[in-house]
């Protein structure tokens, strides 16, 4: 298997600000990766690190089996970064067909425009697109290049239903095709549903990492809800494998650590505990709890 | 990799855009039918013995042509904006292949300016021998060669909006002290002032149109001077704008 992103004690700052903190990533061509994290996480720096946007400070990365710069003159890597809008006076098809002019094995256009849900309007000029428009345009430049290795920076945040359906969509023909793709997401739904491996980062450093199921049953947390009025949440609290307590009205909800644990000390110290809930835990309650945002977090997560 | 197919929409983009239009080609039109028209008949201007339409023919193909080299310097300024410029730097397009396309486009709309100058001054009845008007382009192109670097340079440290000011008041500058509107004193403050900009030598080279003396060492000292003077501060402020300083 080769590998696709091979980075090695990656650190970046800027100025005072440590953006990435020796991190280490290692990502196989074939694969759909999704990095996860929190605003100022280091995902977006990480990125422009592996696409040769930046330097780093110091460590190593090599994309394709080279430098981000040989992959990228290469025409092996297409990216839609996090920001950034479309240059005017061009139509639609005029932009993909520009971009596409600069690779060496694009996708036809018109293909392209059909996948990207583009074919409609190919025909009006950039500056006239709603938002939703521009960010499938965003995503057609970075197919159209058809790459090795697709890397997306947050590509579904300013999209709509529709179009975040059809991207997804189509995202999963890209992967079935082979290609390498690195999504860095918010939307914590999305990661869980279509990579099979996530890569959580905070605070410049990657927390987890390994296959959104392994990351669930890492943290192994679930949820106990349980009917029980009258009962004070520290004393609650203060149970083995409960890592914290909130009250709904008369039902109480545990965040447990070791929720086998903490049932049995429930029922032993509460009997009189009704209409008793296991909930598992999801991508995001992993997520929260290993970027140690804490219990609080947790209680947030849960529905 | 084909590059005709971006410079063809680096074209296309370029033409579109109205702003450009209006300014680099339309104005120094509008401006030149302005004084020449009411002048045409005008064949011994100010005691000069050139024609007028001639004479502001030529002044306006400085002006023009000074303006359609610095908008490059504008599309490159747009371009960062909207960060068009960091999707393009994760693409095979190579910094060499971008700028070259960037002042290929600059010199042919300073070619279509000049172009449509030239049969506006025939229109008033300007005339000239054939080789004349190659040489009198031929020198204007290389005289453009210091205003390339700087709309390079400018387009990397302006923003959009403070680019529109700025190159309409340093053109409007440089073509006064260079002589666009009315010849440079022939000695003096202002003379001596005047020959250090390249703007004065573009004139200049216009003027060979006139019968003025082809550029001597001065000239292309001048010119080669600020080339490379404002092609080290071009990409000093590439190198600091991409963050790689």
């Amino acid at each position: 298997m080769t590998s696709a992103i091979q980075a090695t004690v990656l650190r970046k700052s800027y100025g005072s600000i440590e953006a990435v903190r020796g991190i280490d990533l290692s990502i196989e061509a074939g694969e759909t990766v999704a990095l996860l994290g929190p605003n100022g996480a280091g995902k977006s720096t990480t990125i422009d690190m592996i696409l040769g946007l930046a330097e780093p400070d110091s460590g190593s990365v090599a994309v394709l089996g080279g430098s981000p710069s040989a992959a990228i003159d290469a025409g092996s890597v297409g990216a839609m970064l996090q920001t950034g809008a479309l240059i005017r006076d061009l139509s639609v098809r005029e932009l993909v067909e520009m971009v596409a002019s600069l690779y060496p094995t694009p996708l036809a256009v018109e293909e392209t425009l059909e996948l990207t849900g583009l074919s409609e309007i190919a025909g009006q000029r950039t500056q006239k697109l709603s938002g939703g428009q521009t960010q499938r345009v965003r995503f057609a430049v970075a197919l159209v290049s058809n790459p090795k290795l697709l890397v997306l920076d947050e590509p579904t945040v300013a999209m709509d239903v529709e179009g975040r359906h059809s991207f997804w969509t189509t995202m999963r023909e890209q992967a079935a095709k082979g290609r390498t793709i690195l999504f860095a997401t918010h939307y914590l739904e999305e990661a869980d549903a279509y990579a099979d491996r996530a890569i959580l980062m905070a605070h410049g450093q990657v927390v987890a990492d390994g296959p959104t199921t392994e990351i669930k049953a890492m943290v192994g947390s679930r949820t106990i809800r349980a009917t029980l009025p009258d009962v004070d949440l520290e004393a609650l609290e203060r149970l083995p494998g409960v890592s914290g307590a909130e009250r709904r009205g008369e039902a109480i909800v545990l965040a447990c650590a070791d929720s086998d644990e903490a049932i049995r000390a429930l029922l032993a110290a509460y009997p009189g505990a009704r209409d008793i809930e296991f909930l598992a835990a999801g991508l995001e309650q992993a997520f929260l709890q290993l970027t140690g945002d804490g219990s609080q977090a947790q209680m947030g997560a849960l529905s | 990799m084909n590059m005709l197919p971006y410079i063809r929409f680096e074209l296309l983009r370029t033409l579109r855009n109205r702003r450009f239009f209006l300014l680099s080609l339309g104005f120094p039109l509008v401006l030149f039918f302005l004084i020449a028209g009411p002048q045409r008949n005008v064949h011994n201007l100010g005691g000069t013995g050139i024609s007028a339409p001639l004479y502001f023919m030529v002044g306006m193909v400085s002006f023009g042509t000074m303006s359609t080299m610095l908008s490059c310097g504008a599309r490159i300024a747009a371009e960062r904006a909207v960060g068009w410029n960091r999707q393009l730097r994760i693409s095979p397009l190579s910094t060499r292949s971008y700028f070259r396309a960037k002042v290929l486009t600059a010199y042919l709309m300073a070619l279509l300016s000049m172009l449509v100058l030239y049969v506006s001054g025939v229109s008033l009845g300007v005339s000239m021998p054939a080789g004349d008007w190659a040489r009198m382009t031929l020198l204007i192109l290389i005289a453009l060669v210091p205003f390339a670097a700087l709309g390079i340079a400018i387009g990397h440290m302006l923003t959009p909006d403070s680019i529109g000011p700025a190159m309409g008041g340093g053109v409007a500058l440089l073509a006064l002290l260079g002589g666009t509107w009315f010849p440079v004193p022939s000695h003096g403050f202002l003379h001596d002032i005047g020959q250090l900009l390249p703007s004065y030598w573009l004139v200049q080279a216009g003027h060979i149109a006139l019968g003025a003396q082809p550029w001597g060492t001065k000239a292309w000292v001048v010119v080669i001077g600020w080339t490379v003077v404002l092609a080290a501060v071009a990409r000093r402020a590439y190198r600091r704008d991409t963050g790689r300083v």
